[in-house]
């Protein structure tokens, strides 16, 4: 039974996190197409049209891959979450049957017209297809945040004698408190990361001296929408989201803030330090007194639980590694807002261009917003534990009961494989048309 | 409200294996016809351009399923377990060949990403014909053994198969030599139906060959069908045909299904579009055909300890069902609305067209 869950919820860690590469790409840089393609409209810049199909051709890598990895998310709710499909299939169903209906319907049948259609519809029209896949792409991100929503804070349900959760009220799942929040968090996040990818191929253009203009304009773009929303994730999406936590999962914020003793007056916040599992306390830590109260309460002397206040059947399972993902991904926000201020500067005294260390940081930079992006997840879904319902429903209670750890072990093993694979051959698609460039368009 | 979902989700599916349908198909002549490097590259193109589209359909059905009816999801994903996921590597794979074939201009490399896409399409429709045979022979829910039950009442698992292959076994496994039939009258029916998807879409110099293969093809589609009727009637299940004697209006199904199939016999008078009109009533035929043979079912016990599977105890409440119509009905039409923009400006044969920027 143990190892059964093991490797289920590895299996389900190892595929998600996998998969999340895509859509956090897709979702941000839709807006940034539709931005793109709209400039064009109003300057008629050549060089606008480019961006947009350019990017689009990213795009298109990135959505096709996101389609194949999310098939086994959704097959896995019932293959290895059998029990937990089964209980709350009729509350998080709805969300996730109104994802294919809404957005992957509207997504696939635009982005098709979008990528083809363009000197068959004008130049309005096709304006109008990239903003259709815009607004697929945020609603499937949309119905994923209320799915997930329903697991962290459950409402408008009623648990059945026979122990099924069914809906009562549909509206709920909408007006749900943990929603916006986290939506807006999310979205922001996946435009820091798209922003990124944009600076960054600008960069590399500069640097390689090669489509020079067209690597002006990304990387322009893509510093000035990177420096709103490295700002916006973090104040007041960022900060929105952590105040839910401290007041609907006390304990899961006492973890990742990484606070063993509850003190007499305000909370430290911690900066850096180790959590020891076997003294309950941090060590090397380095932490600023009464900010943490100051931050979540607005009062500098609020008191706040610490873990020595909850039992461990209340706290998360894995704590170090909850702390760890949160630190890592406020650090790493903390650093692109530091980053990008100094990008904006130089934009402002129009040197961006040319300062070379400043291009190679901004170059190199793109992977760390996907670090941040995927150990926000982790911050939500450790901090969940040992729930996958808060409050109500184990995540050991939610396994499939036939499956056996064998057999799941065996298909991890394959999609470690497969999916060694499947990204060995994106990074040289997304290679390839980097190398091809803006102005290149072979289909 | 039960009725109305499964109906839904019934059409879902069914226009999933006829739009998949026709690339798994492809696929399969791909495979086997396409000899020249124009036709390999025409071919692919023509289930490479609507993939990702088509899938869609899955993902939808998958979710309405889950939905409407959470504790057969829960008791068909987890009990035929392997199969499916072996369903997503092929899944994969597939769409890896059709999108990498064209990217670099090596033989090699083409040769590689073509066989990928054409066996995995092959062994794509294979599975999902021994899928649709297992449900039909129906699997033993409870995993009862020596009159107890191992699991929770509509819980099963399924192994890939065992010793003996056989359908009648107390406890089958998935491959049998029924689901086998079943999956290649499965892969049959998509060859007819993606052969007729190149000649409607492409100028390929297969395409009057095709025809042939169409022809005989269809002769062994009604060969296997009636095996495979005599042997679900008299060894596997023999009440399989009973709802057809209580419900004969439901006899319209298969009627369908077998106009369809003689109507591909005329494969060489009729037009391109006719044809295709033609394969795709059959899969529609047969689909509906299993799925009312079985009705109210989904999922028949094979022991006598736990109740089948049906549509009324696996469903979720009235409430949620009611408001998943609301909505579902607005998609629907969005839905529509999407399709006939799509078809206006995607009409039409591939190599005609423009598809450059």
């Amino acid at each position: 039974m143990e190892d059964m869950l093991f490797y289920d919820r590895m299996q389900f860690a190892f595929t998600i996190t996998f998969h999340y590469i895509f859509p956090q790409l897709t979702m941000g840089l839709s807006f940034l197409i539709v931005f793109f393609k709209w400039n064009y409209l109003r300057n008629k810049i050549e060089k606008y049209n480019d961006a947009a199909k350019f990017f689009m051709k990213i795009f298109a890598i990135n959505f096709t891959i996101g389609v194949i990895t999310g098939i086994p998310m959704e097959f896995q709710f019932g293959t290895n979450w059998a029990k937990f499909s089964e209980l709350t299939g009729g509350i998080i169903g709805q969300t996730l049957a109104m994802e294919g209906m809404f957005s992957f319907f509207l997504e696939s049948s635009f982005l098709a017209l979008f990528i083809f259609g363009e000197k068959l519809m004008g130049q309005k029209l096709h304006l109008l297809t990239g903003f259709l896949v815009f607004l697929g792409s945020w609603a499937s991100g949309y119905f994923i945040l209320a799915t997930n929503a329903w697991m962290q804070h459950p409402v408008g349900y009623e648990i059945l004698e026979n122990g099924k959760y069914v809906l009562t009220n549909f509206s709920a799942l909408f007006s749900n408190p943990w929603l916006l929040p986290a939506f807006l968090h999310n979205q922001l996040a996946s435009m820091v990361t798209s922003s990124f990818v944009v600076a960054s191929i600008g960069a590399f253009y500069i640097l390689q001296n090669k489509y020079v203009e067209h690597g002006k304009l990304f990387l322009k773009t893509g510093v000035i929408f990177g420096m709103a929303s490295s700002l916006l994730v973090a104040f007041p999406t960022g900060d929105w989201n952590a105040k839910n936590v401290a007041k609907h999962q006390p304990a899961s914020f006492a973890a990742m803030e990484g606070i063993f003793e509850t003190e007499h007056a305000g909370a430290e916040i911690v900066l850096v330090g180790q959590p020891n599992m076997v003294e309950k306390k941090l060590d090397n830590k380095i932490a600023v007194p009464n900010v943490l109260s100051f931050l979540t309460y607005q009062d500098w002397d609020t008191q706040i639980s610490g873990m020595d206040k909850f039992t461990e059947e209340e706290l998360p399972t894995n704590i170090p590694a909850l702390y760890y993902a949160y630190h890592i991904m406020v650090g790493l926000g903390t650093i692109f807002i530091g980053i990008m201020s100094i990008a904006i500067f130089f934009l402002w005294r129009k040197k961006l261009f040319t300062i070379k260390p400043l291009l190679w940081t901004i170059m190199f930079l793109f992977p760390f917003p996907y670090i941040a992006n995927i150990t926000g997840w982790y911050v939500a879904e450790l901090g969940r534990q040992p729930y996958l319902v808060y409050g109500l429903l184990k995540t050991a209670d939610g396994i499939s009961p036939t499956v056996s750890s064998g057999n799941t072990l065996f298909t991890l093993l394959g999609f470690i494989g497969l999916y060694f694979l499947l990204g060995m051959l994106f990074l040289l698609l997304v290679g390839k048309a980097i190398h091809q460039g803006p102005k290149t368009q072979t289909h | 409200m039960e009725i109305f979902w499964y109906i839904i989700i019934a059409i879902v599916l069914a226009v999933f294996f006829v739009l998949d349908g026709y690339d798994f198909g492809v696929g399969i002549i791909h495979l086997f016809m396409a000899k020249e490097e124009k036709d390999k590259e025409v071919i692919a193109k023509s289930a490479g351009l609507f993939w990702d589209s088509n899938e869609v359909w899955l993902v939808a059905g998958g979710g309405m399923l889950f939905m409407a009816f959470p504790t057969f999801y829960a008791s068909v994903f987890s009990g035929f377990y392997l199969p499916l996921i072996i369903v997503l590597w092929l899944v994969m794979f597939r769409a890896i060949g059709l999108e990498f074939r064209s990217q670099f201009n090596f033989t090699m490399w083409k040769a590689i990403w073509d066989k990928a896409f054409g066996v995995s399409s092959l062994l794509l429709a294979l599975f999902f014909g021994i899928a649709l045979g297992n449900v039909v022979r129906g699997v033993n829910l409870g995993g009862v053994e020596n009159g107890v039950s191992l699991y929770e009442k509509h819980y099963f698992f399924l192994p890939l198969w065992n010793g003996s292959f056989s359908p009648t076994h107390e406890s089958p496994g998935i491959i049998d030599w029924f689901t086998i039939i079943i999956g290649l009258i499965t892969v049959v029916t998509l060859a007819i139906h993606g052969a007729n998807w190149i000649i409607l879409k492409t100028n390929s110099s297969i395409n009057t060959n095709l025809k042939h293969v169409i022809f005989k093809l269809t002769i062994v589609q009604l060969v296997l069908t009636i095996f495979s009727l005599g042997i679900w009637q008299f060894l596997v299940n023999s009440n399989s045909l009973d709802n057809f004697f209580s419900r004969p209006y439901l006899l319209v199904f298969p009627m369908l299904y077998f106009a369809a199939l003689f109507g591909l016999f005329r494969i060489h008078k009729i037009s391109d579009g006719q044809a295709f009109t033609l394969s795709t009533l059959l899969i529609i035929g047969g689909i509906t055909s299993s799925l009312a043979s079985m009705f109210p079912v989904i999922l028949p016990s094979t022991n006598t300890i736990n109740e089948s599977l049906t549509i009324f105890n696996t469903s979720t409440s009235q409430y949620g069902l009611s408001t998943a119509m609301g909505w579902g009905i607005l998609g629907f039409i969005l839905l529509f609305v999407y399709m006939i923009i799509q078809k206006r400006l995607m009409g039409g044969k591939i190599d005609d067209m423009d598809y450059g920027h």
